[in-house]
């Protein structure tokens, strides 16, 4: 079982251009559900993992890379696969810090996250303000990836992204 | 069919998140706040990405010209393979939390063995799901403490569910012929090897919730065998409308 996704470096500028609909400010690369792009008589074929199950993001972002690849005159084929299963430690470091500048404060380590979630201790940072005076508000946010908080400082309510591993 | 049997079983499986799922999704809505709106759709939403990647399987199996929505949308009631727990309806959140708490305890213990199953795709499946049940389970059990260890009506009404949806508990742990032979053949889970565990796991929570573990000995059955209670039609009725109406029909 591999971690490192096998990319072909040519491809990497049109994935850069596909996004999560849902974090639009996040790439497919950024997220870590690439986890083959190759080419191969002309056809690109990508392995595609989703973040959780139910992701409706999926299937926009299938039909996405296959519209990316069309505009530069190629074909792209594009297959789901869940093993192995994505984890939060996919995301890139970049990705987390647009991810950051969006709102959306970044996962914590697993038995960390565990602690914030059972409303155990304070340490979800605030993507507003930085404070980590936060509570809890809903393990489920907006989407199925994330929870919901509240800052006690500055009282913005803000998404977590869930550590999954 | 060839593979008969690992079909039977992966339905056995899948059935179950599809009808919780659709059961969850009536609350789309309708959730008694915001928040816990969105928590049981996103679990909704959870389970029924699991039932897809199920239902892809087994119609890749099958070696007939199905497709996931075929086995979603066109069976008949007898051949749905849920347990009568998930069809229970959403009489109110005191239920709904009831049935999901006594679902999650039992799912996140047959993913936990489903993971060393001998066939790849339910492991890959199971290592996905387990994840994520951790989650609901996570989200029920609280819920049954908050309402259990809450105010005496809430005290009262948690308890009429838990010693309404009890009965329904020991046929998750009933064998099909299906998981049998699936079970001989190193692909299937047995069931009533954590039988005992889950209810220690149920009890203990109970306990902590200021409720009472019920003492009720009368079980009812059917729903692995194909032989529902009378809301699983209503389900149905609803779940399956569109494609009746409109056969074949995509968005």
């Amino acid at each position: 079982m591999t971690k490192t996704a096998n990319i072909e470096t040519q491809l990497i500028p049109v994935l850069e251009t596909v996004s999560d609909p849902e974090i639009p400010v996040l790439s497919v690369l950024d997220l870590g559900v690439i986890r083959e792009a190759i080419e191969r008589d002309g056809m690109v074929q990508i392995k595609l993992t989703p973040t959780y199950s139910g992701c409706p993001a999926m299937d926009v972002i299938a039909d996405d890379l296959k519209k990316a690849f069309s505009e530069i005159g190629k074909k792209a084929e594009v297959e789901l696969v869940i093993s192995p299963a994505w984890s939060t430690d996919w995301i890139s470091e970049e990705g987390l810090k647009k991810m950051e500048e969006y709102g959306i404060a970044r996962p914590l380590s697993e038995s960390h996250d565990k602690d914030v979630l059972l409303g155990e201790k304070k340490m979800v940072k605030c993507p507003q303000c930085g404070s980590t005076n936060t509570h809890l508000v809903s393990q489920f946010g907006s989407t199925a990836c994330k929870a919901l908080f509240k800052c006690d400082d500055c009282h913005e309510p803000f998404d977590y992204f869930k550590c999954l591993k | 069919m060839k593979n008969q049997n690992l079909y039977n079983y992966i339905l056995t499986i899948a059935d179950n998140s599809l009808i919780l799922a659709q059961r969850l999704g009536e609350l789309c809505g309708h959730g008694p706040n915001l928040e816990t709106d969105i928590a049981l759709t996103n679990i909704s939403l959870d389970l029924l990405g699991q039932t897809r990647s199920y239902y892809q399987y087994a119609a890749k199996i099958s070696g007939e010209d199905k497709t996931e929505d075929d086995i979603a949308f066109l069976r008949i009631e007898r051949e749905y393979k849920n347990c009568l727990l998930v069809e229970q309806p959403n009489t109110h959140f005191g239920y709904v939390i009831g049935r999901q708490f006594l679902f999650d305890v039992y799912h996140f213990m047959l993913m936990e063995k489903l993971q060393n199953s001998k066939d790849e795709t339910l492991t890959a499946i199971a290592k996905k799901s387990i994840k994520e049940v951790s989650y609901h389970k996570r989200f029920s059990s609280d819920w049954i403490k908050r309402l259990g260890d809450g105010t005496e009506e809430s005290n009262v009404k948690m308890q009429e569910a838990i010693d309404d949806l009890w009965r329904y508990t020991d046929e998750l742990f009933l064998m099909t012929e299906a998981e049998k032979i699936m079970v001989k053949e190193g692909i299937g889970i047995d069931v009533s090897s954590f039988k005992e565990k889950y209810y220690e796991e149920v009890a203990e929570v109970l306990k902590d919730a200021t409720l009472n573990v019920p003492e009720n000995k009368y079980f009812t059955k059917g729903g692995k065998e194909g032989v529902h209670t009378e809301h699983m039609g209503y389900i149905l009725a609803d779940l399956q409308y569109m494609q009746r109406t409109y056969p074949n029909m995509t968005w």
